[in-house]
């Protein structure tokens, strides 16, 4: 049966009905529609657009859609939210807002069947887009909601009260109103908004760095954050939260960062100078996020642990140039003193890193390159490695000045070790140490062995095998010594015609882990000579292909001493015993006799004629009697020695080795250059200078710095060795010759 | 050439063979003297050598300079020695004598003293200069595996090569070598790299002078010296 035709004029004044009954509902009216009259509207809707043409009327009912809503909003809606203001036009908003997404949920309910085949057809959009659009794009032109929705923000960041719910609402129509989509949010609110508290927070900031201190603002800063993220978290959108963190940090703490942190009393580097820990803590906390915000607080550090360093260098060697007789007592002193507190400097500010700096590497970075500065500087004349290993010396001899217990030596080598990374020298700081440590073993002064062998571990795993390799032969070489030893004595007793009259102990070693000494021609005392004969004649049973060479220097020897009072032991030094025993022979020597007798050079004369005649023990007398020993002295045994003890050490002073040891290092560095260049142009054949140089710094950084002209010296060298040759149309390459 | 070729040129007509003209103009492109000429060279190397070594030695060079007029530490009779490829400082071989006469085309004396001027120019041009200065360095090693100059030996060559073209670095490398400790004699590497110091780098301001690069280390102290001077 065939449906009567519906005019358009006719089917629209019936929908017209509808939609002002659903505005009375709207409006507050207490109406509501039945099944019926919403079938009766849908079906309106239905035939209109299913009657044949021209009667489908689905574009006009489309077009009447959207019209209705356009005239509602622009007559009834607009009106009644601008008519209000502030918060009250806010609430008005959300009110209608609530009214606009009814009634489009209803209209689109009455006009379905255009979604169900219309809009398809024509690629249109849905009603319920439709509904919405039209609602944003009537009120959003105009921004007054945003203004007042940003005044309600900045009054609540003053401090007052205001109604977070309904600006939560408010908010929520913005993102709504997108349909899946942000922008509307984001341009029309978060935009003005970030905006707005650009200037708001610039404006703040402006007066506090010139009121506050550095710990006040950092603090405010912190509470402006929180404030911020609770805000987000109260009623802005989650995705403005990094936007806006960013835009406050922005104004507070990047804009002004070089004030704030070099705030004359109470910026970073007051901080660092008073302990702050808290602040600095806040101050990381809050620059961490900021892209290269904490490069300058790492800078600062830097200068502040390079200044402290600095300072204690400068102490210590203002302590030793004021000291006029620089012996070596003193020297031991003020490095330990140094050198302590060098390690409680590190101490300090390693703490400042793990604590208030969480570890972060630009700080490991900082003071790293700041302990470089300050420790590779000369105090008193003796370079820092120097200072480090006589450090180590004192902790390890015997009668060393501290009286620690295992733990804390154990925890002052591990400290020590450490500060070994800061010294470009570490060769240097290696051949100190393998003197020293030479002395130890050799004179038995050694105070633990099990820390000789801790620090050798260690030293073996920041710097690698090949740095200990030699010390480590030294240890080896006195136990199998001991074996040695034993084995002479073995002999002796085998061969009884062979016994030397004395009683001798010879310590072998492998020449090549030993520090080189100059063995003089010493003039041994005919006591010796026997000895040392017959120790060869043993050795030469062992193995026959070794060549021995004896190193007096090194040797220390009893003598008993036939004093009127009482014979009196006296453990002294062989070359002190070879002088002494020259006195058996004579009464009275004088000072190129004992020369020519001894075969000794001045300088060990002097060192050896002032520790037996002008030291603590008097066991010669010198003619003239004063402090030094000339030339032209003459020397006496004195009968009339004698001391309270039966048994006395005479000490020899060291000489200072140190301009030997610096010696030695440099010779090896030559070789060391020498090979690292080899070894790189043999790999390479071809090479830019300043590539060549760059590489062999760089394979040299484990153990000292070259000095560039030293390269360039070696370079030279091995031109005119024929090793290398310069390219003839470049000038800076260099060429490989095989 | 043809004969009416030859004509043309202006020739006279002859049936000589083409080469034989000492006048002539056509000589081959390879310089090849005639007999006669080659003749003439060995008489003058003759009237200079010595009988016995069948060699000019220092006094037949004395002698060859006073009649070139040329004093005998005169860079010219160094210049002639390169020419010539002489090898050993203060004697040259009849081969050598050859050698030399033959390309500056001077059969006596006359010519040869005229043939001066020419070498000179020749000399001085940037490619033969480089090769005359290393030549130059190698001349001076007497010894067998001798390889570097003594400071003394170095300032007279120094001197002598270079001097007249750049003066005044020569003048205070002199002097700095003179004073200084570090190196008692001199290589060729750093005998090369004074001539490349002399032309690359801006003097006496040494502005563009980088001790960063490959200069010899010499040169790097000399620049330091100089730099202290002249504040």
């Amino acid at each position: 049966m065939e449906r009567k035709v519906i005019e358009l004029d006719q089917g629209w004044d019936y929908m017209q009905k509808g939609i002002t009954k659903l505005k009375r509902i709207l409006e507050g009216s207490v109406e509501q529609f039945n099944s019926e009259e919403y079938m009766m509207l849908y079906t309106t809707i239905y035939n209109m657009c299913t009657q044949k043409p021209p009667h489908d009327y689905s574009q006009q009912l489309y077009d009447k859609y959207k019209d209705s809503f356009e005239e509602y909003i622009s007559s009834t809606v607009l009106p009644a939210i601008r008519e209000k203001h502030d918060e009250f036009m806010l609430r008005e908003l959300v009110k209608r807002w609530g009214n606009h997404k009814l009634m489009v949920r209803w209209l689109s309910r009455f006009f379905h069947y255009l979604d169900r085949y219309f809009i398809a057809r024509r690629s249109l959009p849905a009603l319920n887009e439709v509904g919405l659009t039209c609602f944003r794009s009537l009120f959003f032109r105009q921004n007054f909601d945003t203004f007042c929705i940003l005044i309600q923000i900045d009054k609540e960041r003053e401090g007052e009260q205001i109604d977070k719910a309904l600006l939560k609402n408010v908010l929520d129509i913005f993102v709504e109103i997108g349909m899946g989509q942000m922008d509307c949010y984001e341009q029309d609110f978060e935009a003005p908004m970030l905006e707005d508290t650009g200037v708001y927070y610039s404006h703040k900031a402006s007066s506090w760095i010139l009121d506050d201190s550095c710990p006040a603002y950092m603090l405010k800063s912190e509470e402006c954050l929180k404030k911020e993220r609770d805000r987000v978290a109260h009623y802005l959108h989650s995705s403005s939260e990094a936007k806006l963190v960013e835009k406050v940090q922005h104004e507070l703490l990047v804009n002004f960062s070089t004030q704030l942190l070099e705030k004359e009393n109470s910026g970073c580097r007051a901080l660092l100078r008073d302990d702050k820990v808290d602040d600095l803590s806040r101050m990381y906390r809050l620059y961490h996020k900021i892209p290269k915000g904490l490069d300058p607080v790492a800078t600062i550090f830097k200068q502040h642990i390079t200044a402290e360093g600095m300072l204690l260098v400068q102490q210590a060697e203002d302590a030793a140039s004021n000291q006029v007789i620089l012996s070596f007592e003193f020297l031991f002193f003020d490095s330990q003193v140094l050198i302590r507190k060098v390690i409680e400097l590190h101490d300090k500010y390693l703490a400042y890193v793990s604590d208030c700096f969480q570890n972060h590497t630009l700080f490991h970075k900082a003071m790293k390159e700041a302990f470089e500065i300050f420790c590779n500087k000369t105090v008193g004349g003796s370079p820092s490695a120097e200072l480090l290993a006589t450090f180590c010396d004192n902790i390890l001899k015997k009668g060393g000045s501290e009286k620690l217990s295992d733990e804390a030596i154990e925890d002052i080598l591990e400290k020590v070790v450490k500060l070994l990374a800061y010294i470009s020298d570490k060769d240097l700081f290696a051949e100190f140490y393998r003197k020293k440590l030479a002395r130890r073993l050799l004179f038995e002064r050694s105070a633990n062995e099990e820390h000789e062998k801790s620090i050798l571990t260690k030293l073996k795993q920041q710097c690698g095998g090949q740095f200990t390799s030699k010390m480590e032969g030294m240890v080896t070489d006195l136990t199998l010594a001991k074996d040695n030893q034993n084995e002479f004595e073995n002999y002796l007793s085998n061969n009884p015609n062979a016994h030397p009259g004395i009683d001798l102990s010879v310590n072998v070693l492998t020449t090549g882990f030993w520090p080189s000494y100059k063995s003089s021609d010493l003039n041994l005392p005919s006591e010796m000579v026997r000895g040392v004969q017959v120790f060869k004649e043993f050795y030469d049973t062992k193995s026959k292909h070794r060549k021995l060479t004896w190193i007096y220097s090194l040797g220390s020897c009893q003598l008993i001493g036939n004093f009127e009072a009482k014979k009196i032991e006296m453990v002294v030094s062989t070359y002190q015993a070879a002088i002494l025993l020259l006195f058996n022979t004579s009464d009275r020597l004088s000072y190129s006799e004992i020369m020519t007798q001894s075969n000794l050079g001045h300088e060990d004369l002097v060192r050896l004629l002032h520790s037996l005649s002008c030291a603590k023990y008097k066991i010669l007398i010198k003619e003239p009697i004063s402090k030094t020993v000339s030339p032209n002295d003459i020397f006496e045994f004195n009968p009339k020695f004698t001391d309270r003890m039966r048994r006395i050490k005479i000490p020899l002073p060291v000489v200072d080795e140190r301009k030997k040891v610096v010696e030695d290092v440099d010779k090896d560095r030559r070789y060391a250059i020498d090979a690292a260049i080899v070894r790189i142009m043999k790999s390479r054949k071809v090479l830019g200078h300043q590539q060549l140089v760059s590489e062999c710094v760089e394979q040299l950084s484990r153990m000292f710095k070259p000095d560039i002209k030293a390269i360039k010296k070696r370079m030279e060298d091995l031109i005119a060795r024929d090793y290398l040759e310069r390219d003839k149309e470049n000038a800076n390459l260099f060429r490989y010759l095989a | 050439m043809s004969r009416s070729a030859s004509r043309k040129a202006g020739q006279s007509d002859s049936s000589t063979p083409i080469t034989s003209s000492a006048g002539g103009l056509f000589r081959s492109a390879t310089g090849k003297a005639s007999s006669k000429e080659m003749e003439r060279i060995d008489n003058v190397f003759y009237s200079y050598a010595n009988k016995s070594s069948g060699l000019i030695d220092p006094e037949g060079i004395e002698a060859l300079c006073s009649d070139l007029e040329v004093d005998h530490t005169d860079v010219r009779i160094l210049m002639l020695a390169w020419k010539m490829k002489a090898e050993k400082q203060g004697y040259f071989t009849l081969e050598e004598w050859r050698r030399g006469l033959k390309a500056l085309r001077a059969d006596n004396v006359h010519k040869l003293k005229k043939a001066l001027p020419e070498l000179e120019k020749e000399v001085k041009r940037p490619t033969n200069f480089v090769d005359f200065y290393s030549y130059a360095f190698q001349y001076c090693l007497t010894e067998e595996k001798q390889k570097s100059i003594d400071i003394e030996s170095i300032c007279q060559l120094l001197d002598l090569a270079l001097g007249f073209q750049f003066r005044a670095q020569v003048d205070y490398f002199i002097d700095y070598l003179k004073i200084q400790s570090d190196y008692k004699v001199i290589n060729l590497d750093q005998w090369m790299g004074f001539y490349r110091f002399c032309n690359e780098i801006s003097f006496p301001d040494l502005s563009n002078y980088d001790p960063e690069l490959a200069w010899p280390l010499i040169l790097d102290n000399f620049v330091e010296w100089l730099r202290a001077k002249q504040t």
